[in-house]
C-alpha cells in the first residue's frame, strides 16, 4: 500500500509536468504561426515585397504602399485578438484558466 | 468666440477634469502607486496604454514627418505598432503571471543577481529620461503657439499637472487620466481628419478616402494626383521609397523591438488583474493606438497635396489666409529668390523658397479645413493630452525604479511600506524637476535621443526578458553579459555617427548600410547570440529559478492557485 501512495503521487507530478509541457508546445505553435503572418505583412509586404506588389492596386492604392501604410497595422489588430482567442481556447483545455 | 477664447475653455476643461479624476484617484498603497493594486480592467488598460505610448511626436509630428517621407514614412507606422503583437504574444501575459511591480524587478529575479537588476535600473531610468525631457518640451511647444504663453510658462504649467496627478496618485492616478486623455486625443485627432477628408475626397472615413478619388469633379485618385504633383515639382514620387531597403528594414525592426521592450510600456500590463486580461488589453491598446496610426498617413496624403497645390507656381500675393497666419509663426518661411513674386517649392536647396516645419500638417488642419474655432482648441487640447500622459507614465518609472528597485531591493530591503510610498512621491516629485529643466533647457540632441532610447531598448530589455521566459538554460552570466554586449554595440555606434561624427553619418559609412535609428536590431541580435554562447558554457540556473520560469509560462498554477507575490 505504501509504495502504491508513492507511485500515484509520482504520477500526479509527473501527469501535471507533461501536461504543462503540453500546453507550452501547442503555445509556441500558436506563436510561430502568428508571428510567421506578421513577418509576412510586415517586412514581406511592406518592405521586402513593395515594389513588385506596387504593380497590383487596391482603389487608388498602389498595393505595396497599402500593406506599408496601412495594411500591416489592421492585421496586427487581428492577430494579438486570434492570440487571444486561442489561448483562452487553450487554456481551457488544459484546465489553466483563471477563475 | 475667438480662437484664444476656445483654446482656453477647453485645455482649462480638461486639464480641470484630469486633475479631479486624480483627486478620486489617490494612492493608499505602494501596490496602489505601482500597478494600481492590480485591479484596472483590461478595457481601461488598453486605453492608458494608448495613451501612455501616444506621445506628443505621435500626435503633432508623425503625420508631417510622413507627408515629407512619403512611404519611407511606414517605418514609423509599422514599427510603432507591429511592437504591440511582439508584447502580446512574447512577453505581456508571461510578465504579467510573475506578478512582480517593474522590469528591473523581473530581471533582478529571474537572473538571481543584483547586478542584472542594477544595469537593468539604468537602462529603465536612462531610457525614461530622455524620452521625457521631449514631451515636457512638448508641452511647452503647445502652449506657446496655442495660448501665447512662454514656451517655459508653458512646461511650468504642464510640470504642475504632471505633479499634483503623478505624485499623488502613482500608478493609480495616473492610469484613469490617462484614460481620459485617450478619449480627448483621438477625438482631437479625428475630427479634423475627418472633415478634411470629405472636403477632398468626399468619404467620411480618412483611410478610405486616402485610396479615393478626388472630390474636384476630375476623378482622378488622390494618390495619383500627388505623385504627379510631386514628379512635376521635381519630388520623389509620394508613394516611392528612397531609403534603402536593408535600412527600413532594419529602423522598422529597431522600433518594434523598442517598443516591445520600453519599460512604460511593459509596466501597465502589471496593472491588470489576470495572465487573460493582459492578453486582451494589448488587443485594446493596439486597436486604440490604430485608430490614430491608419488616419495619420491619410492625414498625411492629405495636407501634403493640400500644401503642393496651394503652393505649386501659386503668386504669393494670393496664398491662403492660414498660409500668412501660419508664417507669422515662423513654421513656414517664404523667401522669394529669384524675386518673380511665385513661390517656387522644389528639393533642390539653391532655388527652393519655401521652407515649412512638418508639425504644421497637423496643427495648421483646422485652418486649411476652415473649421470653427473650437476645433482648433480641441487639437490644443489633443496636444497636450498626448504630451502630458506620456510624460506621467515615464515619470512613474523612474520613480519606481529609484523607490522600489534601488532603495527596497538593492540597499534598504527592510524598509516600511510606508517609507517606500513617500520615497516614491519625493523620486516622482524629483523626477518632474529634472524633466521640467530639460524642457526648458533643451540639450541640443533630443532628435538623436529617441533614436537612442528607442536602440538601447531593443538592444538591452526585449532580449533579456525574451530569453528570460522562452530559454530555461538561460542564467545570470548570459544575461549580463548579453545585456552589456548589445548596450555598448548600439550606444557607441549612435555616440560615434550622432555626437563624435555628425558630418560621417551616411549610407557610405554606416555598417552593412544600416542608420544609427536602426542599429538597434543589430545590438539585439549581438545580445541574443553573446547570451546563448555564454550561457551554454557557464552553470545552468539554480532549480527554483527553472520552476519559476515554468510557472509563469501557465496562466494558473494547479497545485498552488495563482496569487501576486507581495514582492
Amino acid at each position: 500500500m505504501f509504495s502504491f501512495d508513492i507511485i500515484g503521487e509520482d504520477s500526479t507530478a509527473f501527469y501535471m509536468k507533461t501536461k504543462a509541457q503540453q500546453y507550452w508546445r501547442q503555445n509556441l505553435i500558436y506563436l510561430a504561426l502568428l508571428l510567421a503572418i506578421w513577418f509576412v505583412v510586415s517586412y514581406g509586404a511592406g518592405i521586402l515585397l513593395v515594389d513588385w506588389l506596387d504593380q497590383f492596386r487596391l482603389g487608388g492604392f498602389k498595393l505595396g504602399f497599402w500593406f506599408a501604410q496601412q495594411g500591416s497595422i489592421y492585421v496586427f489588430v487581428i492577430l494579438i485578438f486570434v492570440y487571444v482567442y486561442l489561448m483562452n481556447r487553450l487554456d481551457k483545455k488544459f484546465e489553466f484558466d483563471e477563475v | 468666440m475667438d480662437i484664444q477664447g476656445w483654446t482656453f475653455l477647453i485645455v482649462g476643461l480638461s486639464f480641470a477634469l484630469y486633475l479631479g479624476i486624480a483627486y478620486m484617484a489617490r494612492a493608499a498603497s505602494t501596490g496602489d502607486f505601482y500597478i494600481a493594486g492590480g485591479k484596472v480592467s483590461p478595457l481601461a488598460n488598453g486605453m492608458a496604454t494608448a495613451a501612455d505610448w501616444m506621445s506628443a511626436a505621435s500626435f503633432i509630428s508623425m503625420a508631417g514627418l510622413i507627408s515629407f517621407m512619403g512611404r519611407d514614412g511606414s517605418v514609423y507606422l509599422m514599427g510603432w505598432t507591429g511592437g504591440y503583437v511582439l508584447l502580446a504574444l512574447l512577453l505581456a501575459p508571461y510578465l504579467r503571471k510573475f506578478g512582480k511591480f517593474t522590469v528591473p524587478d523581473f530581471v533582478g529575479d529571474r537572473y538571481y543577481s543584483r547586478t542584472a537588476r542594477i544595469v537593468a535600473v539604468i537602462c529603465a531610468v536612462f531610457i525614461s529620461f530622455t524620452y521625457v525631457a521631449g514631451q515636457m518640451r512638448g508641452v511647452g511647444i503647445v502652449f506657446s503657439r496655442f495660448l501665447n504663453v512662454g514656451i517655459e510658462t508653458g512646461v511650468i504649467i504642464g510640470m504642475v499637472i504632471v505633479f499634483f496627478y503623478a505624485v499623488l496618485g502613482g500608478m493609480k492616478g495616473i492610469t484613469y487620466t490617462q484614460v481620459a486623455q485617450y478619449c480627448v486625443l483621438i477625438f482631437a485627432y479625428l475630427v479634423p481628419a475627418i472633415f478634411i477628408s470629405m472636403l477632398m475626397t468626399g468619404n467620411v472615413i480618412p483611410q478610405l478616402g486616402f485610396g479615393g478619388t478626388l472630390a474636384d469633379g476630375s476623378g482622378q485618385y488622390l494618390l495619383e494626383r500627388l505623385d504627379g504633383l510631386s514628379t512635376e515639382m521635381g519630388f520623389d514620387p509620394y508613394t516611392d521609397g528612397s531609403k534603402s531597403t536593408i535600412d527600413v528594414f532594419f529602423i522598422t525592426a529597431a522600433l518594434m523591438v523598442g517598443t516591445a521592450g520600453l519599460p512604460h510600456v511593459i509596466v501597465r500590463f502589471f496593472t491588470v488583474p489576470k495572465v487573460k486580461d493582459a492578453r486582451i488589453s494589448a488587443g485594446y491598446a493596439l486597436l486604440f493606438i490604430a485608430i490614430l496610426y491608419t488616419t495619420a498617413p491619410a492625414v498625411a496624403g492629405f495636407a501634403r497635396a493640400n500644401l503642393l497645390e496651394t503652393v505649386d507656381n501659386a503668386p504669393y500675393a494670393d496664398v491662403p489666409e492660414w498660409f500668412t497666419s501660419w508664417e507669422n509663426t515662423g513654421l513656414i518661411e517664404f523667401n522669394d529668390i529669384d524675386g518673380d513674386g511665385n513661390i517656387n517649392y522644389t528639393p533642390d536647396e539653391s532655388t527652393n523658397e519655401l521652407v515649412i516645419d512638418p508639425d504644421i500638417m497637423v496643427l495648421a488642419n483646422p485652418e486649411i479645413a476652415q473649421l470653427p474655432n473650437w476645433v482648433i482648441g480641441l487639437v490644443a487640447a489633443g496636444g497636450l493630452a498626448a504630451a502630458l500622459s506620456t510624460a506621467a507614465g515615464l515619470l512613474l518609472v523612474i520613480s519606481t525604479s529609484v523607490a522600489r528597485d534601488l532603495i527596497r531591493r538593492t540597499f534598504v530591503p527592510d524598509i516600511t511600506q510606508q517609507r517606500e510610498l513617500l520615497f516614491a512621491r519625493v523620486a516622482a516629485g524629483g523626477a518632474v524637476i529634472v524633466a521640467g529643466y530639460f524642457g526648458i533647457n533643451p540639450p541640443g540632441f533630443v532628435a538623436q535621443t529617441v533614436a537612442f532610447a528607442f536602440g538601447l531598448a531593443a538592444a538591452s530589455f526585449f532580449p533579456v526578458i525574451l530569453l528570460g521566459i522562452f530559454s530555461k538554460r538561460m542564467n545570470k552570466e548570459g544575461a549580463i553579459c548579453g545585456m552589456i554586449a548589445g548596450i555598448v554595440f548600439t550606444a557607441a555606434y549612435i555616440i560615434y555617427f550622432a555626437f563624435m561624427f555628425p558630418e560621417l553619418n551616411n549610407s557610405e559609412n554606416w555598417l552593412f548600410g544600416i542608420s544609427p535609428e536602426g542599429i538597434g536590431t543589430l545590438g539585439m541580435v549581438i545580445n541574443l547570440v553573446t547570451a546563448i554562447t555564454v550561457s551554454r558554457f557557464t552553470k545552468e540556473p539554480p532549480l527554483e529559478i527553472r520552476e519559476m520560469v515554468e510557472t509563469i509560462r501557465v496562466p494558473r498554477d494547479l497545485e498552488k492557485g495563482s496569487g501576486r507575490g507581495d514582492g
